[in-house]
């Protein structure tokens, strides 16, 4: 550490770390699902408030909650969104940090489409066909054998004849997960894979469930760990590429994207909200307890981003792709109960 | 050769006469190998100004558009029944009417300019909404609030369309584009079409991209980058206020005074290195150290400032000392032989002689920094954070907000393709301080700089 630019350290620190300096404005981190949500919130929170108008950065949902169970004070984030619930592993974190009251605030739900590039062919996919076309281990003739499949067609006829070439979310994004669980998880036991994977594994389910998820690494299937503009940009160098979206992007992308149906649904804030397109996820953000009255303008910030102006039906964040929740009532009373959660189930 | 004697041997064939102005072969291809080399060279050249045309052209053609932005001239009725039924004119009472509560005013003001127009429409007056930016409610709210005696009367104000139509009216929105588009439709154009030709919507300069702050997803129509530049600003000032003194200290120091011995050959050797660390080291360093350690709030320009000091030390630290290093030892030992200090001979003579070469580092240092992205993006400086103006001078170096490059990064990344073109535009402004100060150092290095 000694080399010259310490007493440049030593002396700011010394100047500029005296003086406390109370932060009045409210700090937002997570998920890039949410952000243009709390984006939007934060906008219309500026001008209709006294207080300033909150920082809001994305990151992705992991990164959110791991900053957000870093611990209490001014120096620390006040809200994690985040488009997946909080794990155990990560509610245990916060705990052991001292971020022990965490209020989970559902905003509404979101959907996962599936799209290519526009004026390509079009796509009716099935989770099974997914599942199939990314796994590293398929199940062929009763036989669980490494991915043979390069082409859309080989997997169901009934698919174009194109190169397989998917663009996922990266780990560190909650849509990977919803899109395991919905898309990966859901196909395996479709395609009856799970069954010869637990066969296969002397009745582990735990392991078939691994095996379910695992997917194959020759280059079909590629992580997007940026956002969703890179997909965007890596199905516009490869038009035979199909890429994993939320809603709200597709929405505002409809003259560069085709989207796909799923079992026979094509995604909508309608269908989403009546349960038929398969592919939904409830986007979240959590709030810190002990910062509420002590980061102004905190509560009623969390109260006017669920409030029916906003949040509703017809409200701005319906009109940008979130598929408002029937239970809002109920969300809006948790935050003005400021009601606590639970640990989740591991 | 000719004088050697050749003994009893026969005689040489006499070599074949030959004009100088004729070459030979081995002269053809040494000046063969030289057009080739010069070819390449030429080559080199034009594929490098190829590049430069190319980004320059692009740049420009896809950022000029943020420069100018639609906007629609609308007559609104401030109905006293909707927003001050007790007609108390009182700001507070007027301020409980949010944003939401001007829907319905700016609805029946848009049906009406429709109907105006002469114009038949299937579409909802909420649809019509679609027409204007999300930010017109905030636009109206804002003037009324400001000047509550409007309220009653009809107030004309100019009002942003939304970032379709103003796509619509750059060309880059088509109505086969708007296919299935959820936020525009092809019959909203028919309006548009006929707004346009009787100068309800008009396109203008964009003075707002240049003076204004980010807005949200929603609203690109509205984003501009003035709060970022302000950001950049104290982002700048932090760092010369720190990285100038600290860095010209330590370069006198060691070129001066400070003995040769291993100790200082590591620090010599360190600062070198320190110049080649990939900048997002020192936004780790910034976090561990100046928000979680030091614990001065996130998102700050001042944390940026810092962290960006750190990246320009080794910069000006290695200019200054090259410019000390310039400044010949006749002078020093001239001012020593006439009885000055070793202080006064560094001070009254050498330094003087190295401003020129100090300056030039320092705003080439600077230069640098007022373009980095990466070190900012872990203390919370990109994202949605240049939303509002600091509220005084001081406030600006801990008040949140992002500099320059961030907000080019942050509007790259949004999903809305309107925000392509603010990020293209962004980049023009940065571009333009960039070349402004390095033309700086360019004028002053030719103005003042001594050659011995």
């Amino acid at each position: 550490m000694f080399h010259v630019k310490q007493p440049a350290t030593a002396l700011a620190l010394v100047l500029l770390a005296t003086p406390a300096l109370a932060r009045d404005n409210i700090q937002v981190a997570g998920s890039s699902t949410v952000l243009p949500y709390a984006t939007i919130v934060a906008e219309a929170f500026g001008e209709n408030f006294d207080f300033p108008t909150p920082v809001v950065e994305g990151g992705g949902t992991g990164s959110g909650l791991a900053r957000f169970c870093e611990g209490v004070g001014e120096n620390q984030i006040d809200i994690a969104n985040a488009s997946r619930p909080m794990r155990a592993s990560e509610f245990e974190t916060c705990q052991a940090n001292g971020v022990t009251d965490i209020i989970e605030v559902r905003i509404g739900y979101d959907g996962i489409v599936f799209a290519s590039q526009k004026g390509g062919a079009s796509f009716a996919f099935t989770p099974a066909q997914w599942y199939n076309a990314l796994a590293a281990q398929v199940v062929q003739d009763g036989q669980i054998v490494a991915n043979p499949y390069t082409n859309w067609s080989q997997i169901d006829p009934s698919l174009p004849d194109q190169p397989i070439l998917a663009f996922i979310p990266g780990t560190k994004h909650g849509t990977r997960e919803v899109f395991e669980q919905r898309v990966l998880e859901q196909g395996c036991k479709d395609s009856g894979a799970e069954d010869a994977f637990v066969a296969a594994n002397g009745g582990d389910e735990d392991a078939a469930g691994d095996s379910c998820i695992a997917l194959r690494t020759d280059g079909l299937s590629n992580d997007i760990d940026g956002d969703y503009n890179e997909t965007l940009a890596r199905l516009e160098a490869n038009p035979d590429g199909v890429g994993v979206f939320g809603l709200a992007f597709y929405e505002n992308n409809t003259d560069t994207l085709q989207v796909a149906t799923m079992s026979g649904v094509t995604p909508s804030t309608e269908t989403i909200a009546s349960g038929e397109y398969p592919v939904s996820r409830p986007l979240f953000f959590y709030v810190k307890k002990a910062h509420i009255g002590v980061i102004p303008g905190l509560k009623e910030f969390a109260e006017f981003f669920v409030s029916d102006d906003l949040a509703g039906e017809g409200g701005p964040l319906a009109d940008y792709g979130l598929v408002a929740d029937p239970e809002l009532a109920t969300t809006q009373q948790i935050v003005t109960d400021e009601t606590v959660m639970a640990a989740p189930a591991s | 050769m000719t004088d050697i004697p050749l003994g009893d041997a026969a005689p040489a064939a006499p070599r074949p006469a030959r004009s100088i102005l004729e070459t030979d072969a081995r002269t053809r291809a040494r000046n063969r190998a030289e057009t080739r080399f010069r070819a390449y060279g030429l080559a080199a050249l034009l594929v490098g100004l190829f590049f430069l045309v190319f980004l320059m052209s692009s740049i420009l053609w896809n950022g000029l558009g943020a420069f100018t932005q639609t906007r629609f001239a609308l007559d609104v009725e401030l109905l006293e029944s909707e927003l001050d039924p007790e007609g108390t004119r009182d700001p507070a009472v007027i301020a409980k009417t949010s944003t939401f509560g001007y829907g319905d005013l700016i609805e029946a003001a848009l049906a009406k300019a429709v109907a105006a127009s002469g114009i038949q429409t299937d579409l909802e007056p909420g649809d019509l909404a679609d027409i204007l930016s999300s930010g017109a409610a905030a636009q109206i709210r804002d003037r009324v609030t400001a000047d509550p005696s409007l309220v009653g009367q009809t107030v004309s104000f100019d009002l942003l369309a939304s970032s379709r139509v103003d796509g619509y009216i750059k060309g880059r929105v088509t109505r086969e584009s708007l296919a299935d588009d959820k936020n525009l439709s092809p019959a909203h154009l028919d309006i548009v079409d006929a707004l346009v030709a009787d100068g309800t919507i008009a396109r203008s300069f964009n003075m707002a991209f240049i003076t204004g702050a980010d807005a949200s997803e929603k609203r690109p129509e509205e984003a501009g980058m003035g709060v970022a530049m302000v950001g950049s600003l104290y982002v700048m000032l932090t760092v010369l206020a720190l990285a100038l003194p600290i860095g010209v200290a330590a370069s006198i120091y060691l070129e001066e005074f400070a003995p040769k011995n291993r100790f200082t050959d590591f620090i010599e050797v360190n600062i070198a290195n320190l110049a080649a660390v990939p900048s997002i080291v020192y936004g780790i360093l910034g976090l561990a150290v100046f928000i979680q350690f030091a614990e001065l709030p996130q998102s700050a320009p001042l944390v940026g400032g810092l962290v960006l000091t750190l990246l320009t030390l080794p910069t000006i630290i290695i200019a200054t000392r090259a410019a000390l290093k310039a400044v010949p030892p006749s002078i020093r030992d001239a001012a020593l032989g006439v009885g000055a200090s070793r202080m006064q001979a560094v001070f009254h003579h050498v330094l003087p002689l190295a401003v020129p070469g100090i300056m030039t580092g320092t705003i080439i240092g600077m230069a640098h920094a007022l373009g980095e992205t990466a070190p900012l993006l872990l203390i919370g400086m990109v994202g949605f954070v240049a939303s509002n103006y600091p509220d005084g001078a001081l406030h600006g170096f801990v008040s949140p907000n992002s500099a320059m490059p961030a907000q080019v990064y942050e509007w790259a990344k949004r999903a809305d393709p309107a925000f392509y073109e603010r990020a293209w535009g962004g980049i023009i402004v940065l571009l333009v301080f960039l070349l402004l100060m390095n033309l700086v150092a360019v004028l002053v290095r030719r103005r003042f700089e001594r050659r011995w």
